[in-house]
């Protein structure tokens, strides 16, 4: 029990995809325009990583390591394309905002470092704790920007939730400022590294040992 | 450390110190300044105390967080430095948030997260410039025309209170383009210069200041008057403004000599824009600009190849701040290449020979 507990703590905060890992920092960039942007990617990817690490997990003693890589690579590729096609018919307005990056998920770094890191050598039901665990840290990591670049980009947060979650999160949706005229840097790429170098500085200030 | 960026052995102290050099930069300045607040009134003073003020917060919040002495970086005069610079090139009737926001985030983003004063990759000042225009492009290219202080076009302390802290919208009586705008804006429309340029634009006016544009960079005469002043004083030298003005200069000769019709003529753009608060000011810095006086030749050329190129055919009709940033980030490379020579040994790096000395001494 202790031993998920800390596969918890790592994945959440500890050993985070983001913050510790400066892993996913691609399609952390590239869609963390808005709260909601990053709380679907964040779902999607953990979907990803929860699925790859279990059947990973399963066949491991079957997967030749000579060829382990590229068995992987495409474990989650098939696993991928299903989240893929899944979305794009259930959350049809996601799809057409997250887009490319979808597919993308297959290179993201995270899912493979997860699957060779800790799957392909744990049994299963520590390797799906893991694959949840790393994939929620990331969708913290991911809403926590995402949220801060669209208060300061355009002063709203969650904007369009409901198109994700269903009409009954509508009431996430917040406009802070009425008739803002925006802060442009903050939603192009340069106000991704800011906000993302400013979490981390703010992290370890938080982990600085006490005197 | 790069052993690069350091001169080399044996050193000689002048007796000069940061604060020093900053409060020379800060006189020579001062002309401009001056002039800008006067031909731009209550609300040019309102937006460069502010500026300078956030400036001044951004910087001692980042000496307190680095744990370094509050006063003696305060006292060093860079933030004052970087808070002026900004201030001058931001179009006087800017909001006060436009000031703040850049202040902070020249010092935080551009200086403070380096590790401060003398770390920074970047002009902080000419950063936060870019952030600005590129965050806020409608404030940031407001322009209007000379309200010389105590004429009767000026706004009263009052209503400059309104413009900068309030709101103000732009009328068409007020603002008018700049003249590096107007060009742009003619040239899209396929005018000859011939005929978009005169009664908009007389060499004269531009030299004493007399046009729109940012706070401080309309005064040519003041401005070179204080880079000279600065130069006898040896607090810059003359490689980089030397060689960014004449590359524009060579540049634009020959580009308007071909076709006058679609390239302006050299004087005015030697006259015009912040070309020369940028070759004099701004990209002398010292921290961001190459060591070795070959390197900072190379990125003078750089600096004016840039800023012709971005107001010819570039996005922005003026690229001062965009050439420097640009070639701040190639000095780590240009230093590379460009080393100053070792005292006591040749360009390649070897022992220099020693002269044998004649048998009568």
């Amino acid at each position: 029990m202790n031993d998920y507990r800390r596969i918890f703590a790592d994945g959440l905060w500890g050993n985070n995809v983001v913050f510790v890992q400066m892993l996913a920092l691609c399609p952390l960039m590239a869609v963390t325009t808005t709260a909601t942007n990053g709380l679907g990617m964040g779902l999607a990817t953990t979907w990803v990583l929860l699925s790859a690490n279990i059947v990973i997990a399963s066949l491991r003693h079957w997967i030749a390591p000579e060829v382990r890589i590229p068995v992987f690579v495409l474990l989650i590729a098939s696993l991928v394309t299903l989240a893929d096609m899944a979305i794009n018919a259930w959350l049809h307005e996601l799809y057409k905002v997250l887009g490319l990056f979808i597919p993308l998920i297959v290179v993201n770094c995270c899912v493979l470092g997860r699957a060779e890191a800790f799957a392909s050598r744990q049994p299963v039901l520590a390797s799906a704790a893991d694959g949840l665990a790393m994939g929620l840290g990331l969708t913290l990591a991911l809403v926590l920007i995402g949220a801060c670049r669209e208060v300061l980009g355009s002063a709203t947060l969650f904007a369009q939730a409901s198109l994700l979650l269903g009409q009954s999160f509508a009431f996430l949706e917040i406009v802070l400022i009425q008739d803002y005229s925006g802060f442009l840097l903050m939603l192009l790429p340069p106000g991704g590294f800011l906000v993302l170098g400013f979490l981390l500085a703010g992290r370890r200030l938080l982990e600085r040992p006490r005197p | 450390m790069n052993p690069a960026t350091f001169a080399n052995i044996p050193h000689a102290h002048s007796q000069d110190s940061v604060p020093k050099l900053m409060g020379r930069v800060l006189l020579a300045l001062l002309p401009a300044t001056l002039y800008g607040v006067v031909l731009f009134g209550w609300p040019a003073f309102n937006l460069l105390a502010v500026t300078v003020l956030a400036c001044l917060l951004g910087e001692a919040v980042c000496l307190w967080l680095a744990g370094r002495s509050v006063r003696l970086g305060m006292l060093d005069g860079s933030a004052l430095l970087t808070g002026m610079l900004l201030a001058l090139s931001l179009p006087p009737w800017a909001p006060w948030w436009i000031g703040a926001i850049g202040g902070a985030f020249a010092i935080v983003v551009g200086k403070g997260v380096f590790g401060g004063t003398g770390q920074n990759v970047f002009n902080p000042a000419m950063l936060a410039r870019v952030m600005l225009l590129v965050s806020f492009p409608v404030q940031m290219t407001t322009w209007l025309d000379p309200h010389p202080w105590l004429s009767g076009s000026a706004p009263s302390f009052l209503e400059g209170l309104q413009v900068t802290f309030g709101h103000w919208a732009a009328t068409d009586g007020v603002t008018g383009p700049t003249i590096l705008g107007h060009i742009r804006t003619e040239l899209g429309m396929n005018h000859a210069l011939s005929q978009s340029v005169p009664g908009h634009y007389q060499s004269a006016l531009a030299a004493v200041g007399w046009t729109g544009g940012s706070l401080g960079e309309t005064a040519e005469i003041l401005i070179l008057l204080g880079g000279l002043w600065l130069l006898w004083r040896r607090a810059i030298t003359w490689q980089i403004p030397v060689a960014m003005l004449v590359t524009v200069l060579l540049l634009a000769s020959g580009f308007h000599w071909a076709n006058p019709e679609r390239f302006a003529d050299p004087l005015l753009h030697l006259l015009s824009g912040s070309l020369m608060l940028g070759a004099f000011f701004i990209a002398t810095d010292p921290v961001t600009s190459p060591l070795a006086p070959v390197g900072q030749i190379v990125f003078g050329i750089g600096c004016g190849a840039l800023v012709y190129i971005i107001r010819t055919w570039g996005g922005y009709p003026e690229g001062i701040a965009f050439a420097v940033v640009l070639m701040n980030a190639a000095t780590p490379l240009i230093d590379h290449y460009f080393r100053p020579r070792i005292y006591g040994r040749t360009w390649r790096g070897e022992s220099r020979p020693i002269e044998k000395k004649s048998d009568e001494n």
